[in-house]
């Protein structure tokens, strides 16, 4: 009888601790969400900071700026997003094929031995923090890529942009192999059956079949760069340009909440534009994530039959 | 010694797709060894599982019907107590990833600490009724999974046997075995059942004819004739359990 | 033979991103490695951060993850224990708390950074202040509690999945026999899941706290900082951390020349001790599957 109340007990806490991650997520969303409201809602950080101050262009010589430290503080986020899809355009752009040719080769054409090199190497990659990959951005990188391209900025968005896609490189690799590795069989041995060379299976067979997984990669590498903040830190320039030129510094989301929270003062217009910038950065990545879920099987199910 | 009983009374058990098992009642006490016969898909494993409750773990099987042990309902009582007195051993030897000694041990610690010489005292004991001492007497700290497919059922007997259960029961224990391994659980088998009652369920039924006292005929899920077993074979009264018998069909 | 062309190309793909790590850890040794020294690992800055060594960040970090991993060990394998044996089959619940695990590994560290600032000390920490402190400032501000809590959020997803992995693999046979011997589900787990499961909840660990290492967003406000006269000893204690420490020194300190080589330094500790880390997890992963092929 004694046992079984002590059972009873254990099995709650297990239950308990189950909960931990759903009631982390629920409480991120509100602790962050609850110091957003104020852009929203309360008169006077409206004034300062509401939505029209961050999303709408302002009077003045710079609509779109973000200067919350000056004697008008001005919040234009979308400087920030701007500055934030450039560097995650660069990153992709220069991953995507990488990663993606990568997973194809040891899927599909390298020998295993190269295999066995190609792929615990990436994974050393996964394990090198960002922190570490910034700062070789920046005390590197940045500098050959100066001496390479004739740059103006030493620190710039293209050089945090190639930072980025190299931290997100394995990210994309793992997913698009495991998508790669896992067609069957069945559909390779019909093609080779029928004369295809090894690259037409591939082409035409494998890598469509995986293009669920292939998709997935690289929305999750996109959402990814969107939230990496130690290596824009350190290796975009810092400063809220809101440019096309590639070479220009830039600030993105994550870097500004990361760079300014610091020195806030609580409860002030900037405290909770911050909050803010992190509530949509939740919000953003958990959709992207939510979507490249849904989305892979949704297509799985249309072109490999329910797996 | 008490009288050790399990009484089963309009046993039904169904999935949903299928009627499984159809009001099967039957007996079995000390001293006489139950044979259940019948070809593969009868529900004799069912009916075996349904005894100690192992079909709970089952999705979207439902059970009616009673069950006693020794004239109390299985579903009053605690399920750990439950499973201590009715034992089972399954068709595929399965020991645990541990030592041999540790194999044995184990049952006994889930039910109360247990005293070390005791442990070894009854270990012994339990080997020699398993017909298994001799050839692992020196081996108690290896990983049972060295030994062979007939020692390991062996093993698994003696693990059981370790809970001096009250009812055994074995689910088709020598398919697959070497004849040597066969005949020395059919030789354990006669010396325990007067220790307890068993219920043994086998596809040979060369075997069951061998040494059971009482048979039990299924077929589809029907109990299609249940008798001594010596009636059953010489003079069955069913024309189905003739045709099983003698093989006509299987 | 356009196909061979592409094939080329793939291989160049994967050529040059071999390449790229092996440029960045060749950089990292090359300028780090004259820098290491027992004297560097074992004493504290001096002249402004431009000699010495960087024991307190050392002894921050390993202070910090032990914290970490005193939580996030016990929760983890909880959860993965009740996906698996106390979960039914096909519940609602089940499926929401693996979403819940998969997200939650998708969430920027600077949220979490945010997470532990807005939650564990304005709320947690402020609210302990209250109860137990009058109000005082003790629990309601950075400290390396805080940080290592969430750390421990972040890295729960890498515990889980480590664990129920190796959960999963245990064969049901195994489970009914526990049963059958008149096993308790709570007897199960102790006696038969966790000690065949222990393979996986240590890599799972020893990733978790190579995470923890490196990770310097989340810490950035709730306890970490550049440099402390002494080091934490209490709870509410702030700390000095190697990946901070690198952050820091890189952006804001004004002799960048003069303080390359600490920094490089720094940085090559950081990367021993990750890589150690996992490569430690990833042997005791081979061992324990040879082990448990031997038994089986």
């Amino acid at each position: 009888m004694r046992r079984k109340g002590f059972e009873n007990a254990v099995e709650l806490v297990i239950l308990a601790s189950a909960m931990t991650a759903i009631a982390g997520l629920f409480l991120i969303f509100i602790f962050i969400g609850k110091e957003a409201l104020p852009v929203f809602f309360s008169p006077e950080i409206r004034d300062e900071a509401g939505l029209s101050k961050l999303f709408l262009a302002q009077a003045g010589p710079h609509p779109f700026s973000w200067q919350p430290v000056s004697l008008v503080p001005k919040y234009s986020v979308l400087t920030l997003f701007a500055g934030t899809l450039k560097a995650t355009l660069v990153a992709i752009i220069f991953a995507a094929p990488l990663a993606l040719g990568a997973a194809l080769f040891t899927a599909e054409f390298a020998p295993d031995w190269l295999k066995e090199i190609i792929k615990p190497v990436i994974e050393i990659l996964a394990g090198i923090p960002s922190i570490v990959l910034g700062f070789f951005a920046l005390m590197v990188m940045a500098t050959f890529v100066q001496d390479a391209f004739g740059t103006l900025y030493r620190l710039n968005a293209l050089v945090a942009g190639i930072a980025l896609g190299i931290a997100v490189i394995p990210v994309i690799y793992t997913v698009a192999e495991d998508a790669l590795s896992g067609v069957p069989y069945s559909y390779k041995e019909a093609s080779i059956a029928l004369g295809a060379t090894r690259w037409q299976t591939a082409s035409r067979i494998v890598f469509p079949a995986a293009l669920p997984g292939i998709l997935a990669a690289c929305i999750l590498g996109f959402g990814r760069c969107i939230g990496e903040t130690m290596i824009v830190l350190m290796a975009s320039g810092n400063a809220p340009l809101m440019t096309w030129i590639l070479d220009s510094p830039i600030r993105t989301v994550s870097a500004t909440v990361a760079a300014e929270l610091g020195e806030v003062v609580v409860g002030s217009g900037h405290y909770h534009v911050l909050f803010f910038l992190g509530t949509l950065l939740f919000v953003f990545t958990f959709a992207i994530n939510l979507f490249a879920h849904w989305f892979v099987k949704r297509l799985q199910k249309k072109i490999l039959g329910i797996t | 010694m008490k009288e050790k009983t399990v009484d089963i009374k309009n046993l039904s058990v169904k999935s949903a797709s299928r009627l499984i098992l159809k009001n099967i009642s039957l007996k079995a006490r000390r001293g006489a060894l139950l044979a259940v016969i019948g070809p593969a898909g009868s529900g004799k494993t069912t009916l075996l599982k349904a005894a100690n409750r192992m079909i709970e773990f089952e999705d979207g099987l439902e059970s009616s019907g009673e069950i006693n042990l020794n004239e109390k309902s299985i579903y009053g009582m605690d399920l750990s107590e439950l499973r201590r007195k009715i034992g089972i051993v399954f068709s595929v030897p399965t020991p645990l990833p541990l030592t041999i000694y540790e194999n044995l041990a184990f049952g006994p610690k889930l039910h109360g600490s247990v005293n070390r010489e005791v442990l070894a005292d009854k270990i012994e004991r339990r080997l020699k009724a398993g017909y298994l001492w001799d050839e692992v007497k020196d081996r108690l700290a290896e990983p049972a999974s060295n030994l062979s497919g007939g020692q390991q059922q062996r093993l698994c007997l003696a693990r059981t046997l370790m809970l001096e259960p009250e009812i055994l029961l074995l689910d088709e224990p020598t398919s697959g075995l070497d004849p040597v391994s066969t005949a020395k659980i059919e030789a354990a088998l006669t010396e325990i059942k007067k220790d307890m009652a068993i219920i043994f369920v086998t596809n040979n039924v060369k075997q069951a004819s061998r040494f059971s006292d009482e048979t039990a005929f299924l077929l589809l899920g029907e109990l299609i004739e249940y008798g001594t077993t010596h009636n059953i074979f010489t003079a069955p009264a069913n024309k189905k359990t003739e045709d099983y018998i003698t093989g006509r069909f299987g | 033979m356009i196909g061979r062309i592409f094939i080329t190309l793939t291989g160049l793909a994967s050529l040059i991103i071999v390449l790229f790590v092996l440029v960045i850890l060749a950089n990292i040794a090359h300028h780090g490695l004259g820098t290491l020294s027992w004297e560097f690992i074992s004493s504290a800055p001096a002249h402004g951060m431009t000699a010495g060594g960087i024991f307190p960040a050392i002894f921050g970090t390993i202070l910090l993850v032990l914290l970490m991993t005193i939580a996030v060990i016990p929760l983890g394998v909880m959860t993965a224990v009740y996906l698996s044996e106390y979960a039914p089959k096909r519940s609602a619940l089940v499926s929401l708390i693996r979403l819940a695990i998969q997200n939650l590994a998708g969430v920027p560290s600077i949220v979490f950074g945010l997470f532990g600032l807005g939650f564990f000390i304005q709320f947690a920490g402020v609210g302990l202040d209250k109860f137990f402190f009058n109000s005082q400032i003790v629990f309601g501000q950075p400290a390396i509690i805080w940080a290592a809590l969430t750390l421990a959020l972040l890295t729960l997803p890498t515990v889980v999945v480590s664990t129920e992995e190796a959960i999963r693999i245990i064969p049901d046979s195994h489970r009914e026999v526990a049963y059958s011997l008149g096993a308790t589900r709570l007897q199960v787990v102790r006696e038969i899941i966790i000690p065949q499961a222990i393979g996986g909840i240590l890599t799972g660990g020893i990733l978790a706290v190579s995470r923890g290492a490196g990770e310097v967003a989340p810490i950035l406000f709730t306890g970490a900082a550049y440099f402390l006269p002494a080091l934490p000893t209490k709870l509410n204690d702030q700390f000095m951390e190697l990946g901070y420490h690198v952050y820091v020194m890189a952006t804001q300190s004004p002799d960048v020349e003069a303080t390359k080589p600490i920094l490089y330094g720094t940085v090559l500790v950081l990367l021993l001790l990750t890589f150690s880390l996992n490569f430690t997890a990833i042997w005791i992963r081979s061992r324990i599957r040879k082990k448990m092929r031997a038994l089986r």
